[in-house]
């Protein structure tokens, strides 16, 4: 594992893993994974498919709970103190198809007691979708979905925001604006974990990128890692 | 997204937007939300709907029943279909709740694991509640019902024994909502714990219909019931809803 001793500012880890183990029977996810991330930075965690990156999150989020091994976020282990401080984006858009994009938010900021009714217009116009739109979210495109999920996962301000693959089936327009917007989060104190299979679109915003392979951390490098930058050039 | 798209508004590194979520506003949303979303979908209430309908269809064809033999049955004949009606509904609601993963949304987030619990068993109770009102003329009309105690105490019998079916209906639904045969996994769970509360459901509409004995004692047993398993449901709830 390569790690860039120079890329870590001298601040508190927001994030701790402590040989983080997932089996799923007697398949492993996540094999003794130790790492730590520190805040207002912004970690593109790149693997193969199947490499533990999406368990990884979970197990951030508090959804998998570790086999084995110890998560510590926002200094603290037990991780359901800490959740209204952590916005989580999955595959899944978490919402509820019968519902519009206001509805849909306005329960989410209930569960957060997010009590300014202004609040969900603002995170539903800064993804770029119009808080007027009385279309049900099972009307939606697979963009819109994706955005509006983004908008869900931010809507409580979050210090600590996962994201799952948030640039998929997004065309590349929006996805621009995305990260432009996680740029500004950034900027502004967030710690952000982006899954990605499209890293190149995070160029030039990611501080960091996080290898994963066989459920275990291979290599942390600053910004874009060069293999997978690499890889893009050719494909394109 | 490009065009339209704003500013993210300023924030600062821990200002958080939230404050912490009571009990009672989470209670009221989730609620809230489940009515809007069977109101929308109407899946659960058409499924019990149809399925209470056809079992009284049925057995009042497949018996030629005097009056004095129907209502001495009845109250078996109504717990028995209501309790299988009320299983398909269990079941869907937490069934939407796994579509797109909603369901982790709550997970993931500070509100109260037992608000969940409770504002899904008062939504079942209204849906099975509708339901009783929506079967009860077929059942007078198709049993040539009357009844002959106190009418306080059938209504009674019905709002205790529907919510102790529906309290143990969805705690054991939430329970076998992950694992791969739910529908059969869930009478597996309910119908055995549910035995006592659905004999004295049973014994209190009878006494109420056919006017032989006092129902006081099974109403009792009932609101005990109730109580209790409300209770045992409030305190492990957030066991079965983080459990993998």
């Amino acid at each position: 594992m390569s790690t860039d001793e120079n890329s870590q500012p001298p601040s508190a880890p927001i994030l701790v893993l402590q040989k983080v183990t997932k089996l799923f029977g007697r398949f492993a996810a996540l094999r003794a994974v130790s790492a730590e991330f520190t805040p207002g930075r912004l970690y593109v965690v790149l693997g193969d498919n199947g490499a533990g990156k999406s368990t990884l999150l979970r197990a951030i989020a508090g959804l998998a709970r570790p086999t084995r091994g110890d998560v510590q976020v926002l200094g603290s282990a037990k991780i359901h103190e800490v959740t209204a401080r952590i916005g989580y984006m999955a595959h899944a858009p978490l919402l509820y198809d019968e519902m519009d994009a206001m509805e849909n938010l306005r329960y989410a900021a209930r569960l957060y007691g997010i009590s300014d009714p202004a609040r969900c217009e603002q995170v539903v116009r800064m993804v770029g979708l119009d808080p007027t739109l009385a279309r049900r979210v099972g009307q939606y495109s697979q963009g819109m979905r994706q955005r509006l999920s983004l908008a869900r996962a931010v809507l409580n301000d979050p210090e600590l925001l996962l994201l799952d693959e948030p640039f998929s089936n997004v065309d590349i327009v929006s996805a621009r604006e995305m990260v432009r917007l996680l740029g500004q989060m950034r900027d502004a104190g967030k710690t952000i974990l982006v899954v990605t299979h499209q890293p190149i679109l995070l160029e030039g915003v990611a501080d960091e990128s996080v290898v994963m392979s066989a459920g275990q951390i291979v290599a942390r490098e600053r910004g874009i890692s060069s293999a997978y930058r690499h890889d893009a050039a050719e494909v394109r | 997204m490009a065009a339209s798209a704003t500013a993210i508004p300023p924030s600062t590194k821990s200002g958080r937007k939230g404050g912490t979520p009571t009990f009672g506003d989470v209670l009221r949303a989730t609620l809230a939300k489940d009515l809007r979303l069977e109101w929308r979908s109407k899946e659960a209430i058409n499924s019990m709907l149809f399925f209470a309908l056809l079992v009284v269809v049925i057995f009042s064809f497949a018996f030629d029943l005097t009056a004095e033999e129907s209502r001495r049955i009845a109250g078996g004949l109504m717990w028995v279909a209501l309790l299988f009606a009320a299983v398909v509904a269990l079941n869907q609601t937490w069934a939407r709740e796994l579509r797109n993963q909603a369901l982790d949304a709550y997970r993931i987030s500070p509100a109260p694991p037992e608000a969940l619990f409770l504002a899904k068993t008062i939504g079942n109770f209204i849906f099975v509640i509708l339901l009783e009102a929506l079967m009860a003329p077929l059942f007078v009309i198709f049993y040539n019902l009357r009844s002959v105690g106190p009418p306080y105490q059938l209504a009674l019998a019905f709002v205790l024994g529907t919510w102790a079916l529906v309290s143990n209906g969805t705690f054991f639904a939430a329970m076998s909502i992950r694992t791969r045969s739910r529908e059969v996994m869930l009478p597996l769970l309910l119908f055995p714990i549910s035995i006592p509360a659905l004999l004295a459901m049973v014994s209190a509409t009878s006494t109420v219909l056919t006017g032989e004995g006092d129902a006081h004692l099974s109403l009792v047993f009932l609101a005990v019931y109730d109580v209790v398993f409300t209770i045992v449901g409030l305190f492990l709830f957030e066991t079965v809803l983080h459990a993998e």
